[in-house]
């Protein structure tokens, strides 16, 4: 294992010193239990937006949190559900008499624990709704299984949700305008290289130097398929297409579409994948009318990519295009 | 003879130097179909668990049990914390007013862990979890109490039956958990969370086998 880092174990805490010491501006962070709350924190009479989940996919979540997206997030170990005593803390910081919203992605740990917090945080007399995000199509069957992961949606669905909780808008409409960016969103990934997880200290999975896996998580979990390397534009058709049946996007839809790099994957090569993407929603009739691209939601070193598409209308648009200032994302101010 | 406060404490020191001991073999089974965490989270939590025990020790059983899921909740975090966390809170709960425990009052402990774990985890037998290896000791035990068998005698068979849950986790095709995502390809896995299980009934078994 080569690794910028001292001890494994200390990956976490040192880690959120840095952002400490980087963005006092925009974030104030508690440690023992670890939670990062935006500067203002409590801001009355907003709803307030808390996330988490295993640290390793940076910027997503703590560098998510700042005016316009999350009131707060909840870092665990690496790839590790956080606790619902961090949870718990960061509700009651960000608690400012409107009530909070809990935006937990589909895992079963994250989701046991984001459970508990919210019935700790109720039995304290605070209101709290949960949205559970599960967009990767590449869990086909969610009947047998813990049901589709939240991957690359997370982060569209923090920038809109967050930026509807600024304007005001109450713990209902924030939760409903949640769950509807989970219906009109789907993602699919893939990876060329495995990660390696510090304190494992060796590959998450082994996958020769010319295969690659389709469909894989964000937590060095194997994928769908395992197959021989194709080129990027081939790559791309295998991520989009099953995107696009699944929702199923249609002719005269405006989408954002976000490219998002695994962590080792350069930008160089997501625009490579953007531009096919591109071409091909053109050719169904689908209007690319926003769009991310870059390493939001990773998965640490890991090589590969994911798409995820969104149906936009004109409150989502408003909403995307908001001012948003976080160390991971900011525009319009 | 019955378990006693001591006795307890003994099963959870014992229970954490084992699972210290198989920290790199469960992170390995977890890393064949999950995401090779299971073994350092479950060491990281008891190691917590014996820094806090300390505080614990002058408790009675329920308060110790107690303590002890307290303390699994805020740091192992995953599925396994809220899970682990599960068990010690029912046994707690069970145990409530207890001085010492017969086999029947660890039947009754076990069958409310077993039913917190499969209401929290939504889990039921055959899904390949921990519920594989906690149904079929739970059985063992229930059979044990019928048959008024000595306390050691009633855990080696409920720690024999988890032993043998464990191993049928094996052909099993996931349905919880991170495991699930891997379909088909989830067979001819052992289940890291039925492993650790066994090991908590192992551990108490030989920890109480001359209660």
């Amino acid at each position: 294992m080569k690794k910028l880092i001292n001890k494994p174990e200390d990956v976490v805490l040192e880690e959120l010193q840095g952002i400490e010491l980087a963005h006092p501006d925009i974030v104030k962070v508690f440690y023992d239990p670890n939670y990062i709350v935006r500067a203002d924190a409590p801001v009355k009479g907003k709803v307030g937006l808390v996330s988490g989940g295993g640290s390793g996919h940076e910027p997503m979540h703590g560098g998510f949190v700042g005016m316009g997206m999350l009131d707060a997030a909840c870092p665990g170990a690496v790839f590790t559900s956080p606790t619902p005593d961090q949870m718990l803390e960061a509700t009651k910081a960000v608690n400012g008499g409107a009530g909070v919203l809990h935006i937990v992605k589909n895992y079963t740990g994250d989701v046991m624990n984001f459970e508990m917090a919210a019935d700790l945080a109720k039995e304290e007399g605070i209101e709290v709704e949960s949205v559970v995000v599960d967009d990767d199509v590449a869990v086909k069957d969610s009947t047998w299984t813990a049901g589709r992961r939240g991957v690359g949606l997370t982060v569209l669905m923090e920038k809109i949700v967050g930026a509807a909780a600024e304007e005001g808008r109450s713990l209902k409409e924030v939760a409903d305008l949640a769950r509807k960016v989970n219906a009109q969103g789907r993602s699919m990934g893939m990876a060329l290289t495995s990660c390696v997880v510090p304190h494992v200290g060796k590959p998450s999975f082994d996958l020769p130097e010319d295969e690659m896996e389709i469909g894989i998580g964000i937590h060095g979990e194997p994928g769908r398929v395992r197959m021989k390397l194709e080129p990027a534009d081939k790559v791309t058709e295998m991520l989009l297409t099953p995107v696009v049946e699944d929702l199923p996007f249609k002719a005269g839809d405006e989408v954002l579409l976000f490219v998002n790099s695994m962590g080792g994957t350069p930008l160089i090569e997501l625009y490579i994948i953007y531009r096919k993407a591109v071409q091909m929603l053109e050719a169904k009739g689908i209007k690319v009318t926003r769009h991310l691209i870059g390493p939001y939601i990773t998965s640490l070193e890991m090589a590969g990519a994911s798409i995820t598409l969104l149906k936009l209308d004109a409150d989502l648009t408003k909403l995307w295009d908001a001012p948003v200032k976080t160390a991971g994302m900011r525009w319009g101010i | 003879m019955a378990i006693s406060r001591d006795d307890v404490l003994a099963w959870i020191r014992a229970f954490a130097q084992i699972i210290e001991e198989n920290n790199e073999y469960l992170t390995n089974l977890d890393r064949e179909i999950g995401d090779a965490d299971h073994g350092a989270n479950m060491n990281r939590g008891f190691k917590a668990v014996m820094t806090k025990l300390p505080t614990l020790e002058t408790g009675d059983i329920p308060s110790i049990l107690k303590g002890v899921g307290m303390t699994l909740l805020s740091s192992v975090g995953g599925a396994s914390g809220p899970l682990y966390s599960t068990v010690f809170m029912q046994l707690s709960k069970t145990f409530a007013g207890k001085e010492q425990l017969e086999l029947a009052d660890w039947c009754a402990g076990w069958e409310a862990a077993e039913q917190g774990v499969q209401m929290r985890g939504k889990a039921v037998p055959g899904e390949k979890t921990m519920v594989d290896a906690m149904q079929p000791a739970l059985d063992a035990l229930k059979e044990a109490v019928a048959q008024n068998l000595p306390i050691g005698e009633g855990l080696r068979k409920s720690a024999d039956a988890a032993h043998e849950g464990m191993l049928a986790t094996i052909p099993l095709v996931a349905r919880k958990g991170r495991a699930s995502y891997l379909g088909e390809r989830s067979a001819n896995h052992q289940d890291p969370g039925a492993t650790s299980t066994y090991f908590l009934l192992d551990s108490a078994a030989k920890t109480w086998a001359n209660c």
